[in-house]
């Protein structure tokens, strides 16, 4: 009954092997030679009836067992004696009863064949061969590939700035901002930017070419990377560099403080944020904080409330704009669909987020989803038709911080409907 | 008038050397008398300076600005603690401090009372703003050791500024000194042929060259300049640059016992750690100086890293030289 099923499924197929009267298109291809087309084993198979067919095909079937090795036994490096059949491929191999002087042939050639195999595979361990000119010529043009023509001056550009740097002459601001490391921070995310979220960036214009301004953005994620990239577009599209205003929890986390100082975040506090805004810097402020990022999945996009209004007092001060920024993309990349409060407070942090990857797939489980991200920079909304003195008046600040609220949660709504599915 | 100017701590590297400096003025600056107090004699020559071999912890102090006719003192024996010295220096500083102030108030001569103080008293955490005024308290990190005694110190000194009004007071919140003849603890810790870092964390450090640190100490004594002012050399210094531009391999230790085990290594190394460095050393501080160029009136001379450089050239390249750092 297996032998019927077996020759209908597959006997009627074009190149597809049955592994037992037919080889297939591969393992034909394999052995070498073109007249395996038609093995003649095949011929009562496929015009009688099953039922006839089957002493016909019995015998055929025993006579070419080495043949019917053979697509197995082709890949295999030496020894089988089916492995030698491919090196002398005969037309009809497996209508002949296989006699001792063949079986000997076999062994001798499979032989011959395994010795040269490891005699190439051990003179071609990668490119011990290769003249010591031929590496320098392709490193060359590698690097005029990579680098461009004018390789020669950026390799010793590079090496210099190397150097300088292992010296340690170079400049950080009082706030820590290293900016060469913040340059090659940038080119390292491009990719996850551009190729994994496939970033879109609309708006660009509504970034002041110089000046402070004041971004204010949604939260969202499970992880601040919405910040990251938020800093990676500005930079990337408007060329100024973004400074954005961290928790206290980043600076005190070892590492993450240190890189979060480096490439220009700071404390989200009042003194911080006008010392930066009267300096004429770009700052950005997530007033949704924790609990935007650590909100459950089921309520993404939904804004958060916005802090206490303290970014508002900070920009009427320092009489800069509030850019508002809608981030979309960034709720799909780690679906938050549970907490562990408990651990989170032993741990001294705001949640502690079960996705449906991070703890079931370990360390696999913290690759962002793949989610298409937008972000927009909406229409800068002016403060310096208040005075600063008005930065006192709670209920003026209390207003302004709706109506940034409200912009970014319509232009949301917005984005969602112009971007259609989040990850295709 | 010539002045007649008391300076505590006389013993201390710092605060000998700028007496003898303030006795050099003379009279033609308007100095007419320096004295200078402590237990213990002064290391080197101390020049023109009286030196009262006296305690500040006992009421003789009081004497000594009587009979002198004090009427500027300058209190510089407020000092971080050295190894050997351990428990003591709550006593000299806070004690010290409180006695002294007795005697100032009790003194019908004294008009003028200048504080060396440090920027220790902002403390050293991870929710301190970029940059401290002299408005901001500290948020963290003064709960122990020497920032703590420095806190309580200006507290002091505020509750004498309120109770004699009329005595001139100035506070200065100096960043540590790096000088080779200066002995504080950043200076010890450069000094060492290896230097334990907090692992993931690179601080933000600043220091205050000494001829700054003179410069504004003689200007408060001369002009009348009441208030609270920082002196730190301009920018920042990160830790890994320091340690690059010395060449001095950084051996990063976890934050959790991190005092014990720089120690630990600084002791193999043949070196010592001076204690109460482990927050600064974990997240720095940086301190705004405006307010020292704008009410002051004094333009800092030397950055931070200017003051660093010139205190490296005294040091002997580190053993990272040849990779990168600057011999």
């Amino acid at each position: 009954m297996t032998d019927e099923r077996k020759s209908i499924g597959s006997a009627g197929k074009a190149g597809r092997g049955n592994r037992q009267t037919s080889p297939s298109a591969a393992a034909r291809s394999l052995a070498g030679g073109p007249a395996v087309k038609k093995p003649v084993a095949k011929k009562p198979v496929a015009q009688s009836p099953v039922a006839e067919a089957k002493p016909a095909a019995k015998p055929a079937a025993k006579t070419s067992k080495p043949a019917a090795k053979n697509p197995a036994g082709a890949k295999r490096p030496a020894g089988a004696p089916g492995a030698a059949k491919k090196s002398t491929p005969p037309p009809k191999p497996r209508l002949r009863a296989v006699t001792d002087e063949d079986a000997a042939a076999a062994a001798a050639a499979a032989a011959e064949e395994a010795a040269k195999r490891t005699r190439t595979a051990g003179a071609a361990p990668l490119s011990a061969g290769i003249p010591l000119d031929d590496i320098v010529v392709a490193l060359v043009q590698a690097a005029q590939r990579v680098l461009g023509t004018d390789w020669e001056a950026r390799v010793a550009t590079l090496l210099a700035t190397i150097r300088k740097r292992m010296s340690g002459d170079y400049e950080v601001d009082e706030f820590g901002f290293d900016p060469q490391i913040t340059e090659v921070l940038t080119a390292a995310i491009e990719p996850l930017a551009e190729k994994w979220f496939r970033l879109e960036v609309r708006g660009i214009e509504n970034i002041p070419v110089e000046g402070g301004a004041l971004l204010v953005a949604n939260h969202s994620g499970t992880v601040p990377i919405d910040g990251l990239i938020t800093g990676y577009a500005v930079k990337k599209y408007s060329g100024r560099n973004l400074r954005p205003l961290g928790a206290d929890l980043v600076f005190s986390l070892p590492f993450v403080g240190q890189v979060a100082r480096k490439v220009g975040a700071t404390l989200a506090c009042t003194e911080d944020a006008e010392r930066l805004l009267t300096t004429g810097e770009l700052a950005g402020v997530w007033p949704e904080g924790f609990k935007g990022i650590g909100k459950p999945f089921a309520e993404r996009y939904k804004l958060q409330r916005f802090g206490r209004g303290g970014f508002v007092s900070s920009a009427m001060r320092a009489q800069v704009p509030i850019v508002p920024v809608s981030i979309v993309g960034a709720e799909e990349i780690y679906p938050l669909v549970g907490n562990v409060p408990s651990l989170a407070r032993l741990l001294g942090l705001p949640y502690l987020p079960i996705t449906p990857f991070f703890p079931l797939l370990g360390p696999l489980g913290m690759i962002p989803l793949p989610s298409k991200w937008i972000i927009e920079f909406g229409e800068p909304i002016r403060t310096d038709a208040y005075d600063p003195e008005s930065a006192d008046d709670p209920m003026l600040l209390f207003n302004v911080t709706d109506q940034v609220r409200e912009t970014i949660q319509q232009t949301l709504y917005g984005l969602l409907v112009d971007r259609g599915n989040a990850f295709f | 008038m010539a002045r007649s100017v008391l300076v505590t701590g006389v013993a201390g590297s710092f605060a000998s050397l700028f007496a003898r400096r303030l006795a050099d003025l003379g009279e033609g600056a308007g100095i007419g008398k320096v004295v200078g107090i402590d237990t213990m004699l002064p290391p080197g020559d101390l020049g023109g300076v009286k030196f009262v071999r006296a305690d500040i912890r006992t009421p003789v102090v009081g004497k000594v600005i009587a009979v002198e006719d004090v009427d500027t003192v300058v209190h510089l024996d407020v000092n971080p603690p050295k190894r050997g010295r351990a428990g003591g220096a709550k006593e000299l500083n806070v004690i010290g401090t409180m006695q002294l102030l007795a005697a100032c108030q009790r003194s019908a001569t004294v008009k003028k009372f200048i504080l060396g103080s440090s920027t220790a008293v902002y403390g050293s955490s991870p929710r301190d703003p970029a940059m401290f005024t002299e408005s901001l308290l500290a948020r963290d990190g003064v709960r122990s050791g020497f920032p703590k005694d420095i806190v309580e110190v200006e507290s002091y000194v505020r509750g004498f500024a309120r109770r004699r009004p009329e005595v001139l007071i100035t506070t200065l919140r100096a960043a540590q000194i790096l000088h080779p003849s200066i002995d504080t603890p950043l200076a010890t810790y450069f000094a060492s042929p290896v230097l334990p870092a907090v692992m993931g964390f690179d601080p933000r450090l600043q220091f205050t060259d000494l001829r700054d640190a003179f410069a504004v100490l003689e200007q408060s004594i001369l002009k009348d300049r009441p208030g609270t002012f920082n002196i730190a050399g301009d920018g920042v210094v990160l830790l890994s640059q320091a340690a690059r531009r010395l060449g001095r391999p950084v051996i990063p230790l976890p934050p959790i016992g991190f005092a014990t085990a720089a120690r630990r290594v600084l002791r193999a190394a043949g070196s010592d750690i001076p204690p109460d460095l482990h927050r600064l050393l974990t997240y720095g501080r940086v301190v705004d100086t405006l307010a020292l160029r704008d009410i002051f009136g004094y333009e800092l001379t030397r950055s931070s890293m200017d003051t660093f450089d010139e205190f490296r050239e005294s040091l002997r390249p580190g053993i990272m030289s040849a990779v990168g750092g600057r011999a």
